[in-house]
């Protein structure tokens, strides 16, 4: 229980920050939200020790036990991990956020709740083991990344880059949401743990590669993998603390979180080899491609996320190989998963620095154009240094925990090589030349980063703001990521043992039984191997890149937008294309609309009847025809036909009027002596109300126009009338099922003491109905009783004296 | 006689529907007013039209001669409420009428530009 109220603290403490914010002008909101966080990362570090060892830790709490819904906390090494990530990189984030956000100037309540209502989610996405509630935490980290990226919602850009990232998300969340429920049919339960139990046999099922599928829509949706990458650069106008944390720390690595989760059960099919596989190394490659091109500081940061994010995702597909080998090639592939959380981890203290000091730049000079920065090493010396720590740790530089995973990626992507199944021994040798080029622009981007913002010439003119150091509160975040990044790099095996392993062991738990069995060692120095010889191609072309970026950056101008392209035309289609159909069907005249409903009316009882078997016709239990009934039918009719042809509105009232009077008749010789009397009363008083309304206007509306005789109409009313009457002849001739009059017969004087069986239904047993109606009566009448006396502005009257003016 | 009477029932809610369907707004009611005698003689028909007495205990009477009752509590309450319901209508389409200068519901609906 512990666990799962750990996951909704966020979301409860959300509900006092408007009250803070508001009584509290003092003290920044951000120093009451910073508890929170905080608090929850010191509750998880307590697991570690525990994790580490191999235990593992649930509390369930049951939400709607009829649908097997509750909401099931599974704390193992991989949920860990991420929920140490998420708190804390939210505590440095919400610390840097206390000065990044001026306290008078923004809507800071807005801004704390949104963001704790995402560390909820986010806890709740990786530690559900309900596939359910993980989809609903799923969806809500969508919700409140649309939120936080629309924080500045009077800005354009704003809402489009929110609305562009909640498209994409929700729409991958809802196919794998179809993947889910595909998987809970095949294994027939919610429980992510029970489905890996029984991965072998899942793994036959016919619905198996549809789950996969979707599964993986879900994934690369989130995570911003091959197309879907288009998101995440939008998603950069969000406040930077925002960036930082969802869109480059935590949110969008839900997607590798997912395919590390489910890897136990997919690593079996060759598909999912080779789409993770290869979607992230496309990913990898294309978007360190295109962070060269970037101008704004954000956006090659985005792209660099984007592509790191393939990185890892590459890694996690080539550490499914190792469910298919055996012997000694099996050690080789178990380094790839390794080496994907080693990643994970490392990306998230680089990459989450070099947000913060991209903040810092755009607070402290109000740009984050790279064409006008330059310089700034001497006048902001301790943003430069954080920034060159990261820097050089993505770029793969030795010293920088970044070095040890850019080397075991490669060890990874040279032995694809030798994986012998799924006609990797064909393609394979195109994963480590494709790994070699996109490293080589990883290189290339990140020293483009560095020196063209710190370096060069200082150009104070082009800067709207006079350029200094950040005040130190705001350096704090940045600094103790960046000394992360150095210490990871000398204790990699200690980090390994607490955080790593355990993960790993989730993620191939067919594997190792024990994290003791995960005989992985990280070090610096393998010798002089290719991969050393690799790494040292990266940095001599990868500098000379940087260096001749001038010459070719134009280059990037032919090539054409691709897949935003597609993204626009998607949107601008079903924007005008609904609207076009809409049009089509909402005309907005009310004949239009009730022909719809009656002609649905007709399809849906024929329809109902038709398949219920209920066309029958019987005569038996009928009562007799009188010559009497027949008169009163006559009449009953002629008068409906008078209604119906007259252009008289005296008439046609009149005919009303007949049909009334010859209803009340039909209740007469029916035995319903109560409901002629009130029919009798109604009918009179509304024949005057019709005469006073309607008699009494101008002449000239005496008359209405004549009826023009429409064919889709008549046909419309045939139906009704038909299918009504099918209705009342299905009914008369088969009786279900005794009438419950029965049971107000035997009783009426012995519960109710009364002799008028009508009226003591009325009155006693069913006494709240007419209560109720009364009720309805007097609304209607206060109604009129308002609408007689009211007289608001005559809008018709108006409009008429303006146009004779 | 109930088949019968079902045939005449749709007869009512057929000139009812045409009714609804037109412009004038006086058309319209009256058919609603139609409508709502149809779903009466509907209901009392649906219950069996064979009772030889009145729902109200008498000597001499036994209780499978009644006429059904719960038929006629329900369309007790259905007239008065389409009574209010109609007297509603009719003082709107009055009002509507004074304000608009017009009954036909084409016009009245005006345009998007009137909205503003």
């Amino acid at each position: 229980m512990n666990l799962i109220v750990a996951i909704f603290l966020p979301i409860l403490a959300a509900f006092f920050i408007p009250l803070l914010y508001k009584r509290v002008k003092s003290l920044h909101t951000g120093w009451f939200v910073l508890l929170v966080p905080l608090s929850l990362f010191l509750f998880y570090t307590t697991f570690v020790k525990q994790v580490a060892n191999g235990e593992t830790f649930t509390s369930t709490f049951h939400w709607v036990e009829s649908l097997q819904l509750s909401f099931i906390s599974y704390i193992d090494g991989l949920s860990l991990l991420f929920s140490l990530l998420i708190t804390g990189i939210g505590s440095l984030v919400v610390l840097y956020s206390i000065f990044y956000l001026d306290k008078s100037k923004e809507q800071l309540h807005n801004f704390y709740v949104y963001l704790l209502l995402f560390m909820s989610a986010m806890l709740g996405v990786v530690q559900s083991d309900h596939v359910i509630t993980l989809y609903l935490f799923w969806e809500l980290t969508s919700i409140s990344s649309f939120l936080l990226i629309a924080y500045w919602f009077n800005r354009d850009a704003s809402r489009f880059g929110a609305l562009k990232s909640m498209m994409i998300t929700v729409f991958g969340g809802l196919l794998m949401l179809g993947g889910f429920v595909l998987l809970s049919m095949m294994g027939d339960t919610y429980s992510i743990r029970e489905l890996i139990a029984q991965a072998p046999q899942l793994a036959e099922h016919e619905y198996f590669t549809w789950a996969l599928i979707l599964v993986l829509f879900g994934a690369f949706t989130k995570s911003a993998q091959g197309p879907f990458y288009i998101w995440l650069p939008d998603a950069m106008e969000a406040p930077t603390p925002v960036s930082a944390y969802l869109h480059s720390a935590t949110m969008v690595k839900a997607g590798i979180y997912l395919v590390a989760r489910f890897t136990p059960i997919f690593a079996s099919s060759e598909l999912w080899i080779w789409l993770v596989t290869a979607t992230g190394l496309f990913t990898l490659v294309w978007c360190s491609f295109f962070a060269l091109k970037q101008t704004d500081l954000k956006g090659i940061l985005a792209f660099s996320t984007v592509s790191q994010l393939g990185l890892i995702m590459a890694l996690l597909g080539a550490g499914s190989m190792s469910y298919h080998v055996d012997g000694a090639a099996e050690t080789v592939f178990k380094y790839a998963a390794f080496a994907a959380i080693f990643h994970l981890i490392n990306h998230a203290t680089f990459k989450g620095s070099l947000f913060m000091i991209v903040g810092i730049v755009d607070h402290e000079t109000g740009t984050r154009d790279i064409k006008k920065l330059g310089g700034l090493m001497s006048i902001m010396p301790i943003s430069f240094t954080v920034a060159m720590i990261g820097s050089l740790s993505m770029a793969g530089v030795p010293l920088f925990n970044g070095f040890l995973s850019k080397e075991m990626f490669l060890t990874a992507m040279l032995s694809i090589t030798e994986f012998g199944l799924f006609s990797f021994d064909t393609f394979g040798v195109l994963f480590p030349i494709i790994a070699w080029i996109a490293s080589v622009f990883t290189f290339a981007y990140s020293l483009y980063f560095v020196t063209h913002t710190f370096m060069g010439t200082y150009k104070p003119d082009a800067l709207p703001k006079k350029a200094h150091e950040a005040p130190i509160g705001m350096l704090i975040s940045p600094i103790v990521l960046a000394a992360l990044v150095i210490v990871i790099f000398f204790i990699p095996n200690i980090v390994a043992t607490y955080f790593i392993k355990p993960a790993v062991l989730a993620i191939q738990p067919f594997l190792y039984s024990d994290v003791s069995q995960i005989d992985v060692h990280i070090s610096a120095w393998h010798g002089f191997t290719t991969e050393l010889w690799m790494t040292l191609g990266i940095f001599v072309v990868g500098g000379l890149a940087v260096m001749t970026l001038k010459k070719w950056q134009h280059f990037y101008n032919r090539v054409p937008a691709g897949f935003n392209m597609l993204y626009d035309a998607a949107i601008n289609v079903s924007d005008t294309g609904m609207n076009r159909l809409s049009r089509l069907y909402m005309t907005g005249s009310n004949q239009t609309y009730l022909l719809y409903m009656f002609a649905s009316f007709v399809v849906l009882v024929i329809g109902t009847l038709f398949t219920q078997g209920g066309f029958t016709m019987s005569w038996a239990h009928t009562a007799p025809i009188r010559f009497y009934d027949l008169v009163l039918i006559a009449v009953l009719v002629s008068g409906t036909l008078i209604a119906l042809v007259t252009k008289s509105r005296l008439t046609s009232i009149i005919g009303l009027g007949v049909v009334g009077y010859s209803v009340a008749m039909f209740f007469v010789i029916f035995n319903a002596p109560d409901l002629a009397l009130t029919q009798l009363v109604i009918e009179t008083i509304s024949v005057a109300l019709f005469l006073l309304c309607f008699y009494h206007l101008p002449k000239n509306s005496r008359k209405e126009n004549r009826m023009r005789f429409q064919v889709p109409r008549f046909i419309i009313s045939v139906a009704v009338g038909a299918t009504v009457t099918l209705v009342a002849i299905a009914a008369q001739s088969q009786k279900m099922m005794t009438s419950i009059s029965e049971y107000y017969k035997e009783t009426v004087y012995s519960l109710a003491g009364g002799g008028n069986i009508v009226n003591v239904i009325l009155v006693d047993y069913r006494g709240f109905d007419t209560l109720f109606e009364i009720a309805v009566l007097a609304i209607a009448g206060l109604g009129i009783f308002a609408m007689i006396k009211l007289r608001i502005g005559d809008k018709g009257k108006e409009k008429k004296q303006l146009e004779n003016k | 006689m109930e088949i019968v009477m079902a045939f005449v029932i749709g007869f009512l809610f057929m000139a009812a529907t045409y009714l609804m369907l037109s412009r004038s707004l006086l058309r319209i009611i009256i058919g609603t007013g139609l409508l709502s005698h149809g779903a009466h003689l509907l209901i009392l028909t649906m219950g069996g039209l064979g009772g030889e007495a009145p729902p109200v205990l008498a000597d001499g009477v036994e209780a499978s001669q009644f006429a059904d009752p719960l038929p006629q509590a329900l369309i007790l309450t259905a007239i008065v409420i389409s009574f209010g319901v109609t007297a509603f209508i009719l003082v709107l389409a009055y009002r509507a009428y004074q304000s608009l200068e017009t009954d036909n519901t084409t016009l009245m609906k005006g345009s998007d530009d009137d909205a503003q």
